[in-house]
């Protein structure tokens, strides 16, 4: 055999081996896409669709008549994850402008790790913070009937989108070509003017991609939310009453819902809600990743 | 390839001795209540008789009893007494299931030590956890908002709140639901508007237990019964136990046993020494 022959053969077979390991990802995101939908489907043969999205009551253990209205976590999911993202969004994205186009050097060379420190804080740790040490602050401060509520849960979503959202938005920046910042200079623009015109609108793609990310990784977020959102499971009336995203719900119940029964199919229902609106997120960032993507500098 | 040989001798040695020694096996499951003490008993079990295997899972007591009555269990776990249509499954399959009463259950609302009550009645308790009180003066506490702090539905602490205080009703949705006992002893100890209720053994300082009815929540008022919020724990067999399952059961009454079921936070079934 030459060996030619052999380095042929040596290559389709690494080429195989990739092909192999790259799919296993895909198929393992089919397989807990069948499993989710499987599980969850049944749920629907006891209540409708529109009764499990819109109903406001969650009794599910009641044994002469069960409800299975997820509506309340719905919007204790998604009002979490506003007011995270009203609080992550402005600091993320100005600690990265501050990073990529006013800190000096040195300065960055500590921002920035210690930024990405942020992320990499477990989650329950950050939960524990929020019930043991921030809620019991808050309920002082304010006197307040109780510290587990919407407010805590979203300032510690928020402490976990921000490095996200602050990372993704320097590297967008980050990635402004040079010229673009030159020839504003060359025009007599400063600083200020450079970045808030030129700078930003360049990079809003990639910004927008990372504050979507941040949102997404918000709402999918469990312990933080099981931890110190209360659990409540009616329509939060103020951001200091208690509330219980749809993580959360699930996380609290699933190890005790009977295999089977209707409780466990409606949890699975639920997952596949979760699913389907971080689905919805991610499709968002891509779809503003591609669609406004700055090639070159002709189209600014 | 000596080496390999005897590598390979070794290992069809090791291998054989699992499967030879047949261990004796009990298999135990039910009520998510019973687990803790079903898992420690276990534990404590397998270390005196080594040459025992115990394996314990939970699934709620309904389950227990249905795989009792299925035969695919050995002991069931439960935190009540039989249903009367799971009494009728097992006598079309000729079944006998017998109680073992192994330890009580008592759950003991808890309030914020600078809460000046100090008695409430079940039906105070069932008019908070309904959402009918709201307010801690209409019960004779200062004029405070109430935050009802309750377990997820499908908690075994939840479970006997549920039969004992809320009989049958619903728990208001604007209640707190936390995950574990734990939780719950810390969300009331770090809030003064706070009312929740624990299993007895999660009682500390910085809580306050209020008595109900005028009944103090002890180790003796739940073993006499006169404590309202309590209940017996079982390990139901199929017929009256025999061999290694009885041997089990034995050691779980015995005051070695009943050691594990305090530890755990129940209440034995006796004081024990």
């Amino acid at each position: 055999m030459t060996t030619t022959k052999r380095r042929q053969i040596k290559e389709t077979g690494i080429k195989l081996i990739f092909l192999l390991l790259s799919t296993a990802a895909i198929v393992i995101v089919a397989l807990i896409f069948i499993f989710l939908f499987r599980e969850g489907i049944p749920i629907f043969k006891t209540v409708s669709v529109k009764e499990f999205l819109l109903g406001q009551y969650w009794y599910p253990t009641d044994e002469s008549n069960p409800d299975f209205g997820i509506f309340p976590m719905i919007a204790g999911s998604l009002i979490v994850s506003f007011l995270a993202s009203l609080l992550a969004v402005p600091l993320g994205v100005f600690s990265a402008i501050y990073m990529a186009e006013l800190a000096s050097r040195r300065m960055k060379e500590i921002v920035k790790p210690v930024i990405e420190l942020l992320a990499s804080i477990p989650s329950v740790v950050i939960g524990f913070f929020g019930m043991v040490v921030f809620a019991p602050f808050l309920q002082k401060t304010f006197n307040l009937p109780t510290g587990l509520n919407v407010l805590n849960a979203s300032i510690m979503l928020a402490i976990m989108a921000v490095p996200t959202i602050a990372s993704l938005s320097e590297d967008a920046i980050h990635a402004v070509s040079r010229e673009l910042r030159e020839a504003s200079y060359a025009l007599g623009a400063n600083r200020w003017e450079t970045i808030s015109r030129i700078v930003i609108p360049a990079s809003l793609s990639g910004i927008c991609t990372a504050v979507i990310l941040g949102m997404s990784r918000a709402i999918g977020e469990t312990m933080v939310v099981l931890m110190v959102a209360g659990g409540a499971a009616a329509i939060p009336a103020s951001i200091f009453e208690s509330c219980r995203p749809l993580p959360a719900s699930i996380a609290a119940e699933m190890a005790e819902a009977p295999v089977g029964s209707d409780h466990y199919h409606a949890l699975f229902a639920t997952g596949i809600v979760l699913f389907i609106i971080t689905f919805i997120f991610n499709v968002i960032a891509d779809y503003i990743a591609t669609k406004y993507k700055q090639s070159g500098t002709a189209t600014l | 390839m000596n080496k390999v040989f005897n590598g390979m001798l070794i290992l069809f040695l090791m291998l054989s001795s699992v499967f030879c020694v047949q261990a004796n096996e009990i298999v135990i499951k039910g009520s998510t209540t019973v687990l803790p003490i079903a898992q420690a008993a276990a534990e404590k079990y397998m270390q005196i008789h080594p040459e025992v295997k115990i394996s314990v899972s939970g699934g709620g007591s309904g389950n227990g009893i249905k795989a009792l009555i299925d035969q695919s269990t050995d002991i069931a776990d439960s935190s009540r007494f039989l249903k009367d249509s799971e009494i009728r499954m097992a006598m079309e399959k000729n079944i006998l299931p017998v109680p073992h009463r192994i330890a009580l259950d008592s759950v003991v609302p808890v309030v914020h030590p600078e809460n000046i009550l100090t008695d409430i009645t079940i039906d105070q308790l069932k008019g908070i956890y309904t959402g009918q009180i709201k307010n801690w003066k209409e019960i004779g506490g200062k004029d405070m908002v109430i935050t009802v702090v309750s377990r997820d539905t499908s908690s075994g602490t939840y479970e006997i709140w549920e039969s004992k205080v809320l009989n049958k009703e619903r728990v208001t949705p604007k209640a707190q639901t936390l995950a574990s006992n734990g939780a719950v002893a810390q969300a009331v100890a770090s809030n003064p508007y706070a009312i929740g209720y624990v299993g007895i053994g999660y009682i500390n300082k910085d809580l306050k237990a209020l008595t109900v009815n005028g009944i103090e929540a002890t180790i003796a008022s739940a073993i006499s019964g006169v404590f309202p919020v309590s209940r017996p724990l079982f390990m139901f067999t199929s017929g009256w136990p025999e061999g290694e399952t009885a041997a089990f059961l034995t050691y779980v009454v015995s005051p070695e046993g009943q050691k594990v079921v305090q530890a755990e936070g129940y209440v034995p079934l006796y004081i024990l020494k």
